[in-house]
């Protein structure tokens, strides 16, 4: 007999890995990605390519000095590059993006030791970085469906680094199109009282409307992430219904100064945020009930932000002030151990009552199962508990 | 999946579905295997006091001959599993790791190896306390693991009132058969060991619970409850849904009667007791006749076995005897494997092959070196709070703060605000862990260590 092994049990693993886990965010997010450079053109792709690439590299780096955790190949710094590029303006000025994918993997993750020790969505801290650095810029969003935007890039992107990027609004009006175009519609609601209408913001296909990526792809590839269980579907509900419900309330009660519940939903980054940002396993609670705490934080404070600040758009903030009360909302909310619950006597459903309904073995006779073999559930008489 | 649950109502929350792999020896029938040319009998095989020998060295003895004699309660006798010659009463090497008192008999090869000793009661008159004596005097021990005496399990405490005899047929543990083939081939024993504990405990009602994957067994049982006719009262054999760790008797009692036992209490305060299919079949042969538990069956199977199957085992068997029958051959050179006592889920990795097979094995598992290499290289990430294990703990534990705290060697506060002493070390949280953190090993060496500094 050759060598034997010895290891502690258990002796099998499941099937999942941090690396599968983060492929599959991957892969879900690549349509998205696709058809935001459909919509924007060789500018987003430069975009993304540039975010991601740095991501990547501030990443390699941050491992080979020692400074944190993890290698490239578990994927999270390239979803921390792809949201991030989601999240900017299509005509972001590439070295802009470049920055905040340097920021979002240094500040955001390498400072607090790498994957999983991170408090904050380093996607989030990236852009939080460059919307305070950059506000002009953060704040110019193109018009998507531009003719030529496959063989053109918006020119603020290529700006020189260092540099004011050149006004889109001359460059807009060439295209024979006002620079209210450039306006995301949040803004558009916030600033000037227009309301977009609901087809143009779930599809994201009509016109030459200055929104993200789109709200139903990203809806659709989040819904296979969670049935495929690779992202809680807890939190995106917990968002989306908290969010709405706040909204369908401010609006039932004051109509004349609200937007509808559902301009609140698809509009901006909500839809992205609570899909895939929010859903950040590092940095929301373990716990089930600590989910929907958190998702319903983060949704009512994105219309609070909304309504009552001077930003257009509060996904971001709220997201990370969730992130933020996360360790607090995890202490809160510890599951209820086996057995230690409040014991609230048998759960509805059960096979079996807890006590049998008869007392003595002479009753127990008279219902013997005769020919019940395989469905032999008790009888309605047996169900009965003796003492009510 | 998850999500389909929270509509379904599920047998209990949370848990694992690892894949069954019984598939190598669920039809096969159990079968016997040739008795070894030496026995080993360790004194310890249960849990509680030492029984003591009562033979001698050079003493022949035939089998089913009681060699070894309980003085305490919570202890059982053992019996001779061959016929022969006592060689040895010595320490040896045992599963748990330290060398143990043992008996080592030397089989008479010509020895017609039937049951020959055995002391016939006449049962249908005998009441509760007779049938108590009577199953103290097998030897019997809890036969799906954990090997707890079943006199004393089956014995209610003065103040308290059983109602329910629960039959634990579940066998969650991938890869073992054996309680399935037991509950297929002996339903008769079954039931009538059934009748027998009711009649020690005073049950009306017994429900064998048995998951659903043995759609065989539940049938099988379920015609054999109607040949008997039970006058004790009412004999339910029910299918529950498969799933680990339903063979935990709190898991089991949580699909059937959907109630948490609170924590830190036995299910005999909630009127049940729960006993394994296997140790009740073994009661229902063995009573009537008067006999001693001297063999058991084990499920001899994994990567590494050529004939795999449910195999009849004289207790004390050592496993290089069995796994040589099983056709674990020696290839010399790169010939690295594990062998695991009990499932993989809970089962314990062995040192040596001179262990023998005692009354609370239950499988037999061979693993080939390369079946193991894809864990051990698996990388390890530190927890990225996924809350994979939060969800599986059957306990409703927090595996993932318990893992970061025992890392921190935080184990006072381990026990004290998560609960640490209810994990009973099932393994789904380290089962589910994508980044491979070894939770539950940590637990096991936090919990010895929260042991000693209670103990000191
Ligand atoms: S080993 Fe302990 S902590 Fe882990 S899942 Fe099982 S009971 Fe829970
Ligand atoms: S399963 Fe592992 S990675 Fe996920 S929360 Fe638990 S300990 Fe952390």
């Amino acid at each position: 007999m050759g060598t034997v092994e010895i290891r502690p049990a258990p002796h099998i693993r499941g099937e999942r890995t941090v690396e599968k886990i983060m492929l599959n965010v991957v892969y879900s997010l690549l349509p998205v990605c696709l058809f935001y450079i459909y919509q924007y053109g060789i500018s987003a792709l430069a975009s993304m390519t540039v975010v991601t690439g740095a991501c990547l590299l501030t990443e390699r780096w941050l491992v080979k000095t020692g400074t944190q955790s993890g290698t490239l190949a578990d994927y999270s710094a390239t979803i921390t590059g792809i949201l991030l590029a989601l999240t900017l303006p299509p005509g972001f000025p590439l070295w802009m993006g470049a920055v905040a994918g340097f920021v979002a993997i240094a500040l955001g993750k390498g400072l607090f030791g790498g994957l999983g020790f991170n408090v904050f969505n380093p996607a989030l801290v990236g852009r939080a970085f460059v919307q305070a650095a950059f506000p002009t810029a953060i704040a110019t969003y193109t018009p998507s469906f531009l003719p030529g935007r496959f063989f053109e890039f918006i020119p603020s992107s290529l700006a020189w680094p260092l540099m004011m990027p050149a006004d889109a609004t001359i460059w807009l009006k060439e295209k024979h199109l006002d620079a209210l175009a450039g306006a995301t519609p949040l803004a558009k609601w916030k600033f000037e009282g227009v309301l977009a209408g609901a087809e143009e913001l779930i599809t994201s296909l009509s016109g030459h409307m200055a929104v993200g990526p789109s709200p139903l792809l990203i809806l659709a590839c989040g819904a296979y992430l969670a049935f495929r269980r690779y992202l809680d579907w807890r939190v995106p509900t917990a968002i989306l219904g908290g969010a709405g419900a706040v909204a369908w309330l401010l609006y039932f009660f004051g109509p004349g100064h609200y937007p509808n519940p559902f301009f609140m939903l698809f509009s901006g980054g909500l839809i992205l945020g609570a899909v895939y940002m929010a859903t950040d396993m590092a940095t929301s609670p373990v716990t089930p009930r600590g989910m929907w705490l958190y998702g319903g934080l983060i949704g009512l404070l994105t219309v609070v932000i909304r309504y009552y600040s001077g930003l257009p758009e509060g996904v971001m903030y709220a997201i990370l002030i969730g992130n933020a009360a996360t360790p607090l909302i995890e202490r809160i909310t510890q599951p209820a151990p086996f057995g230690k619950g409040v014991f609230g006597g048998a759960r509805k459903g059960a096979s079996y009552p807890l006590h049998p309904g008869y007392i003595s073995r002479e009753e127990a006779g008279a219902v013997t199962p005769k020919k019940r073999i395989l469905k032999n559930k008790p009888k309605a008489d047996e169900r009965r508990t003796p003492n009510s | 999946m998850k999500l389909l649950n929270y509509f379904r109502g599920e047998a209990f929350q949370r848990g694992v579905h690892p894949p069954s792999r019984k598939e190598a020896t669920a039809d096969r029938r159990i079968r016997r295997l040739p008795y070894p040319p030496r026995v080993t009998v360790p004194l310890s095989q249960h849990i509680g006091k030492l029984p003591h020998a009562i033979v001698k060295v050079g003493q022949e003895v035939v089998r089913g001959q009681p060699i070894a004699r309980a003085d305490d309660w919570l202890s059982v006798p053992h019996h001779a599993p061959v016929t022969g010659v006592v060689e040895a009463i010595e320490l040896k090497p045992s599963a748990r790791g330290p060398w143990t008192q043992s008996i080592v008999i030397r089989a008479h090869a010509s020895a017609t190896q039937e049951d020959l000793w055995g002391q016939p009661r006449d049962l249908d008159s005998a009441t509760g306390a007779d049938i108590l004596q009577a199953v103290w005097d097998t030897g019997m021990v809890g036969l799906g693991g954990a090997a707890f005496p079943t006199h004393a399990k089956l014995s209610v405490p003065k103040q308290a009132h059983v109602h329910t005899l629960v039959v634990n047929g579940c066998e969650c543990e991938p890869y073992l058969t054996c309680d399935h083939r037991v509950m297929v081939e002996d339903a008769d024993d079954l039931v009538r060991g059934i009748r027998y504990a009711m009649r020690a405990t005073g049950a009306v009602r017994t429900i064998v619970g048995i998951e659903d994957n043995k759609p065989d067994a539940v049938a099988a049982v379920g015609a054999a409850i109607v040949r008997a006719n039970a006058p004790e009262g009412v004999i339910h054999a029910e299918a529950v849904p498969t799933k680990y760790p339903q063979g935990s008797e709190k898991m089991l009692l949580m699909a059937l009667f959907g109630f948490e036992i609170p924590s830190g209490q036995l299910p005999v305060s909630m009127g049940m007791v729960v006993n394994n299919v296997g140790t009740l079949a073994a009661l229902g042969r063995l009573l009537p006749r008067g006999q001693g538990l001297t063999e058991r069956v084990v499920t001899i199977t994994g990567p590494g076995v050529a004939r795999p199957g449910d195999y009849r085992v004289p207790l004390g068997t050592p496993l290089k005897f069995v796994l040589d029958h099983a056709g674990v051959e020696a290839t010399p050179g790169l010939d690295r494997r594990q062998i695991i006592l009990g499932g993989p889920m809970m089962g314990q990795a062995i040192a040596s092959l001179d262990v023998p097979i005692t009354k609370g094995v239950s499988g037999v598992l061979v693993f080939r070196h390369d079946d193991m290499v894809a864990n051990d290289n698996r990388k390890t990430y530190p927890c990225i709070k996924c809350g994979e294990c939060v969800e599986s703990c059957p306990m409703g534990l927090n595996p993932s703060t318990l893992g970061m705290l025992a890392a921190k060697r935080e184990y006072d506060l381990m026990g004290s605000g998560y609960h640490l002493g209810d994990c009973f070390e099932c393994g789904c949280c380290t089962y589910v862990c994508p980044s491979n953190i070894p939770l539950v090993q940590q637990f096991r060496v936090a919990k010895q260590i929260l042991r000693e500094r209670a103990a000191s």
